[in-house]
Formats: C-alpha cells, sequence, structure tokens
C-alpha cells in the first residue's frame, strides 16, 4: 500500500512542488497520476523511491516509512517496487538478457533464478526471440517492453511508470497500456503517470489529478481538468 | 544479505578497467613509479642498516695500551673501561696475539713472516652498543689512563649513518606522498569508469542494489590496477636492484659494503608491493565511488 499524509516537499530554491498532498493507494490498484508540466508527479515518483525527502507530511510505501527508513533499508524499500521510465533507461552496452540478469544478481538472485525467470518472463513480453538483442536494435515499443520485463523480473509488488508511453505512438500506447493492465491483473499494483488522456479515458480506472502541488481531482474514470496536459 | 559473487565482481572489474584501457594504463604506470621510487629508497635505508648493524657488531675499537705498563698492568684496565658507558665487552689482546693474528689475515705476505712481536702493542678489542654515539665513547676511552691511542672507522661509521637516516627520512617522506598521489590517480581513473556507468548505477539503486553491491566491481578494478602496478613494480625492483648489486660489487673491491642478497628479501619486497599496491587501488577506488552512492 501506498500512502501520502499532508506531503509537502519545497525546493531548496524555495519552489514548492507539493503542497500538503493526502493520497491513499490500496495493493492491487491501478491508479493514473495526471497533470500539467510542473504540477508535481515527478516529484511524486521520486518520493515513493526515496530520491527525494518531503519537507512534511509522511510518505509510506509497502510498510515502508520514507521518513524514517534507515539508509541499509532503502534498497529492501526499493525491491517492492518497479519503476519504468519514458527514456527505459537500459544499458546501451547490455543486451535484453543482460539488462534483466545485472538487476537480478543486483538484489541477490542465484544463477540458476536468473537462467530460469528471464526466458519466462521474455517470452510473456513476447521478446523471447530478442534476448541477445541490444537496445539499439529495438524498436521504441520493444524496448518500452524490456523496460517493463526489467520492472517486473524481481516481483516488484508495485509498478511506477512514469510517462511510459511518451516516445511510443499510438497503436503501440495502447498495447503497452494493455500489458500493464495485464500485469495489474495478476495483483501487482500499478501507478501511471501519464500526459495521454485518451489512454486515461479508455480504460476507466482511477485518476488522480495534480494541478501546481495539489489533488485537485480523484475519481475513478474519466479524468477532469480543464487545463492541457503538457 | 546479497551473497559476495566474486567472478561477477571481478568480470564487472575486468569490463571497467578495458573500458578505459589508457586512463588504466597510466594509472598503473603511474602507480608502478611510484611503488618503484618507495621501493628503492626503503631498500636503501634497509641496506643501510644492515651495514650499520653489521658494523657495530664486528668492527671494534681498538685500544692500544700504554707501552710502559706490564701486561699485568695491562689487564687491570678491563674493569675501567667496562665501567664505560655503550662499551659491552673488552678483549685483552697481547703482542704475540695481535701478530699470530696479522700474519693469519696476511698469509701471502712473506715480508711479515719473521716479525718481532716487540713491534705490536698490547691492545683492547672493545666491543660497543651503539654505533651513533662511537665518538664520546672513543673520547672516553681516549681519557683512560694506560690507554695511548684508539683506532676505528670514524669516517666509514658516520657516512653509513647518514646514509641510513637520509634514506630512512626520504623514503618516510616519499611513502606518504607517492602513496596520497597513487590513490589520486586510481581515484580519479575509476571516477571516470563511474561517470561512464552513472546510468547502470542509478538504474541498480532503484532496483534495489546495496551500496555494497554497487561498490564492489569499482573496488575490484582499483584492486586489480594496484595489483597489476605491484607486480610489475616488484619485477622492475628486482631488475634494478640485480643492476645496483653488480655495480657495487665491481666498483667495491673491498668490499666495505655489504648488500643484501634478493633472493633473502624478495618475499617481504614482493609482499610489499603487493600490499601497498592493493591499499592503494582499494583506498583509490573507494574515494571516486562514495559520491555516487549517496541517493
Amino acid at each position: 500500500m501506498i500512502r501520502l499524509k499532508d506531503v509537502e516537499l519545497e525546493y531548496e530554491n524555495g519552489t514548492k512542488a507539493i503542497q500538503g498532498i493526502t493520497l491513499t493507494i490500496e495493493d492491487g490498484e491501478f491508479v493514473f497520476l495526471v497533470g500539467p508540466s510542473g504540477s508535481g508527479k515527478s516529484t511524486i515518483i521520486k518520493l515513493l523511491t526515496g530520491e527525494l525527502l518531503p519537507t512534511f507530511g509522511r510518505v509510506m510505501v509497502n510498510g515502508f516509512s520514507i521518513m524514517n527508513v534507515r539508509d541499509p533499508q532503502i534498497p529492501l524499500m526499493r525491491r517492492t517496487l518497479g519503476v519504468v521510465y519514458q527514456d527505459f533507461r537500459l544499458i546501451d552496452k547490455k543486451t535484453v538478457y543482460d539488462n534483466l540478469s545485472f538487476v537480478m544478481r543486483a538484489v541477490g538472485a542465484n544463477p540458476r533464478e536468473i537462467k530460469d525467470r528471464i526466458p519466462r518472463i521474455l517470452h510473456v513480453l513476447e521478446l523471447e526471440d530478442k534476448m541477445q538483442c541490444y537496445p539499439r536494435e529495438l524498436s521504441g515499443g520493444e524496448q518500452q517492453r524490456v523496460a517493463i520485463a526489467r520492472a517486473l523480473v524481481n516481483h516488484p509488488s508495485t509498478i511506477i511508470a512514469d510517462e511510459p508511453t511518451g516516445n511510443l505512438d499510438p497503436d503501440r500506447s495502447m498495447d503497452l497500456m494493455r500489458l500493464l493492465i495485464r500485469v495489474n491483473q495478476m495483483g501487482t499494483t500499478v501507478v501511471v503517470v501519464t500526459h495521454a488522456r485518451e489512454l486515461v479515458n479508455r480504460f476507466g480506472k482511477r485518476v488522480v489529478t495534480l494541478d501546481a502541488g495539489l489533488i485537485t481531482h480523484d475519481a475513478v474514470g474519466r479524468y477532469v481538468g480543464g487545463r492541457r496536459y503538457g | 544479505m546479497v551473497k559476495h559473487n566474486f567472478v561477477y565482481f571481478f568480470r564487472e572489474g575486468l569490463k571497467n578497467m578495458s573500458s578505459h584501457r589508457l586512463m588504466s594504463f597510466t594509472a598503473i604506470s603511474m602507480t608502478l613509479g611510484c611503488l618503484l621510487i618507495m621501493g628503492t629508497f626503503t631498500l636503501v635505508a634497509v641496506n643501510a642498516a644492515m651495514n650499520l648493524s653489521t658494523l657495530a657488531n664486528s668492527n671494534e675499537i681498538v685500544a692500544f695500551v700504554d707501552e710502559t705498563l706490564t701486561e699485568q698492568q695491562g689487564r687491570a684496565l678491563e674493569e675501567k673501561l667496562l665501567s664505560i658507558p655503550n662499551i659491552t665487552a673488552a678483549r685483552y689482546i697481547t703482542r704475540a696475539e695481535a701478530l699470530a693474528a696479522y700474519t693469519e689475515k696476511n698469509p701471502q705476505e712473506e715480508l711479515f713472516r719473521d716479525l718481532d712481536p716487540g713491534i705490536f702493542r698490547d691492545r683492547y678489542a672493545l666491543t660497543i652498543e651503539n654505533l651513533e654515539q662511537i665518538d664520546l665513547t672513543v673520547r672516553r676511552v681516549e681519557h683512560t689512563d694506560g690507554i695511548a691511542k684508539v683506532n676505528y672507522y670514524e669516517e666509514m661509521a658516520s657516512g653509513i649513518i647518514t646514509v641510513r637516516n637520509v634514506a630512512a627520512i626520504v623514503s618516510a617522506a616519499l611513502i606518504g606522498v607517492l602513496f596520497v598521489v597513487s590513490v589520486f590517480i586510481i581515484s580519479n581513473t575509476i571516477r571516470l569508469t563511474t561517470y561512464d556507468r552513472r546510468e547502470e548505477i542509478a538504474i541498480m539503486k532503484i532496483v534495489g542494489a546495496t551500496n555494497a553491491f554497487i561498490r564492489w566491481p569499482f573496488v575490484y578494478e582499483g584492486f586489480l590496477m594496484g595489483m597489476i602496478a605491484g607486480g610489475l613494480a616488484f619485477l622492475l625492483q628486482w631488475g634494478l636492484y640485480a643492476a645496483v648489486t653488480g655495480a657495487v660489487a665491481e666498483n667495491d673491491a673491498q668490499r666495505l659494503f655489504e648488500i643484501l642478497p634478493f633472493s633473502r628479501i624478495w618475499l617481504p619486497v614482493l609482499g610489499s608491493f603487493l600490499g601497498t599496491g592493493m591499499l592503494v587501488g582499494i583506498g583509490g577506488s573507494m574515494t571516486a565511488i562514495r559520491r555516487f552512492l549517496d541517493v
């Protein structure tokens, strides 16, 4: 479960990125986080991954309190999350297989687990024939699927996707969303930060709208908001 | 707890090194140079200390007894001489024993075969404890009633003391400075690798890798560079030492200076080079990676 209670975050230059947000995301939920640029979406993701600490309020992520978590526990907290980025963030010098195996090694998986799990996850994502390819040899959609495979490979309880369709065409974006819905149906909590209003409206999931560091709308269904996302 | 995967970390360390071949080569060369300078000065200091101790043990002060004294009076001086600080033993040598020792030392010199013992003097062979206080000790012996003259290798003793002291001070200072320089060079090289792999490090952190897991490949990289530099420095030091030993043997016909054979010191030299190389490498890598582990 993710819980933000009265969270405020002010950067050193005085910019208030988050101005008192309270938000609960239950286990197994699918949530779209939408809003214009500068509304605080990316800041919330950084709060959830422990890259930033709130200046006020409490952030709980899958049983870890971000304010109280000690340094050695941060990796344990992060292992409960799988993060997918708009620019994929794959390692160019590594093959698809190695991009997945190094994150498994990083959390202590043994070679047998790695050999077992990676082909299975690549099969689910229809990437089994790309195992030995380098990221530059893949299309944008394929690269994003590898990024999702990497996020899933350590069996996190929550997937956080930051603008995952930003670099994909509409068809690939739709495929990707369907994939995330499937992941969610298997019990994983999914939080998607996106600008793609059509996608948001199409899936009828919970939509949390942010503006200027505040939640302006939180409901299931379509997004609500006058400003154009950008 | 993540299990320590030696093979994986070692391979990653090698990959890191090869990703910046030129910089790695430069770092290894510079560290090798630093180790060689440190080693050379340390070996000079070690050899000087060894010669000094040999000199202290084997080179006795010879105190000649006044010729007007009888042998009995001469032998009575022993107690007085032993009461002088820094003298640990006093051995009375009669003229006849002195002649016998001289002819035994120079058996080829026919001229001295039938010498009269009367041309030698009774004497004391005095063993001293601390060669650095030899001047004071000699002055005290000279002022002892019944002692006519004292002989000792003043210049040689003071020369070796100077060499030993200078080498010890210079090597201590150089070890300090060059150690820091080597750590800095290796640290900068590894900083390049960490910069090159910053995206990878960021991803590792986001998926929950511990700082130790992220750090290990860089520690191995530094360790490998340090060990390679240490190993090569040992081989070069060996060659240099052999060359210097040969040159000294050629020019020091009287064998005034003794040089420790390399076969007796190769193990501590190798251990010191590899140990210092390892410390420099690991120290450099730890310094380089520290700031990447903040988040």
